[in-house]
């Protein structure tokens, strides 16, 4: 039976449509596991090898990787919950109720994208403690820590920007509270948020435009980032694999 | 012609530009006009010239609405209109710390803020809290119909108080 099967695995893998769409092909050498990497668009940000002390639990607690899995969770429900939802007023309002009421499964996409934002910005300030803590921020790594703080800023800025879109009394206020937060800036303070708002007050524009921010622009802006920051990995020579073989006793 | 005139270079003259110093010198230069340009429609852009927002006057109705010696807020509009014994005036119901409405406690005589705990007196005199400012006395005046008007984008520096 399980020859059969992997006899059949191997005619598929050696099919000429197969072969035309993973060309670096198949085989049991890791020339062929190293290109199958190097060859694939997603997988070729990654290095196509790595020291074994890096993978394990120890090393980084996988919250990096846990950061990336809350993300693709909000993306996915994100799209999801926005085929329901109109980012006008009072729509908006009507709209959130509706996922928890109505909509099947809705209140279950919804309270997963809200545990899952709590849950991202959770594992990003842990992420971070444990790479400063390990000293992996340090040369060569030292722009991927930069952009670790960029994307912190983009993971509260969507935060920030969804916390808006009920149109409750809650989001109302504490956007209310942030754009004069603000506008406590020298100067341009003022005009600064006017512009967030696109108005002098927290309304139909200032909802439409943290729409766009929370659905278009900063996500785009993160998985340019994500990209830039998995693929520095890579360059800096792998995640770091702390200062000696047993770490914690180094020096 | 025994003075011949030099072609040499003047002492002072910088050294002659070559054709492609010159053109990536105008490139350059072209896409900086071009990105100051995208900045500038980009500001004009993103702010709105006409804003579908309430308009800042308010009618606030006829003064006998108000009992003597009250203080009535308008949660529609952020206003509370003040009768003392001697007239009325208008106040914002704007906390001058970050904005949120303040809600009149009668029991206590004094306005309060629901976010960061300022409170403010009846003439809106900071009594605690972290408001960097006295609440705002707003414009108020007689319609020719007998309604209080507040404007609630006007506000006075000098207490004044519509006497009826």
């Amino acid at each position: 039976m399980a020859n059969t099967l992997d006899r059949l695995a191997d005619q598929v893998r050696e099919n000429r449509i197969w072969r035309s769409i993973f060309r670096s092909g198949t085989g049991e050498s890791n020339l062929h596991r190293a290109l199958t990497v190097q060859q694939n668009v997603f997988l070729h940000l990654f290095s196509v090898k790595a020291r074994k002390r890096t993978l394990e639990f120890r090393a980084t607690w996988y919250l990096g990787a846990l950061t990336f899995g809350t993300f693709l969770i909000l993306v996915i429900t994100g799209i999801l919950l926005m085929l329901y939802y109109h980012p006008s007023v009072p729509q908006a309002y009507a709209d959130m109720k509706d996922l928890q009421f109505v909509v099947s499964s809705g209140v279950f996409l919804r309270n997963l994208h809200r545990w899952s934002a709590h849950a991202m910005v959770f594992l990003v300030f842990a992420h971070m403690f444990k790479v400063f803590y390990r000293g992996a921020y340090r040369p060569p790594r030292e722009f991927n820590w930069v952009i670790g703080v960029v994307l912190l800023l983009m993971t509260l800025l969507l935060s920030y920007t969804g916390y808006l879109l009920p149109w409750d009394q809650l989001a109302f206020w504490a956007v209310t509270v942030g754009s004069n937060i603000a506008s406590a800036v020298p100067v341009i303070g003022a005009k600064m948020r006017f512009l967030m708002l696109g108005g002098t007050a927290v309304n139909a524009n200032a909802l439409l435009r943290f729409y766009v921010l929370h659905c278009v622009i900063l996500p785009f802006a993160a998985v340019v980032l994500i990209a830039i920051h998995f693929w520095r990995i890579r360059k800096d020579g792998g995640i770091y694999p702390g200062e000696s073989p047993a770490e914690g006793n180094a020096k | 012609m025994p003075e011949e005139p030099k072609p040499a270079a003047l002492p002072d003259t910088p050294e002659e530009m070559s054709r492609r110093q010159f053109f990536v010198k105008v490139g350059v230069g072209s896409v900086a006009v071009a990105a100051l340009g995208t900045a500038a429609f980009s500001y004009e852009y993103l702010s709105p010239n006409v804003l579908y927002e309430p308009s800042p006057i308010v009618d606030a109705g006829k003064p006998d609405h108000y009992p003597p010696d009250s203080v009535t807020l308008d949660p529609a509009t952020a206003i509370y209109v003040v009768r003392t014994a001697e007239g009325f005036f208008a106040l914002s119901a704007i906390c001058t710390h970050l904005g949120c409405m303040t809600a009149y406690k009668p029991d206590l005589g004094i306005i309060a803020c629901p976010c960061h705990g300022s409170k403010f007196n009846k003439d809106g005199v900071k009594i605690a809290g972290p408001a960097p400012r006295p609440l705002p006395w707003l414009r108020m005046w007689l319609s020719d119909d007998g309604n209080l008007m507040v404007d609630r984008s006007n506000a006075v520096a000098i207490k004044q108080l519509v006497r009826v």
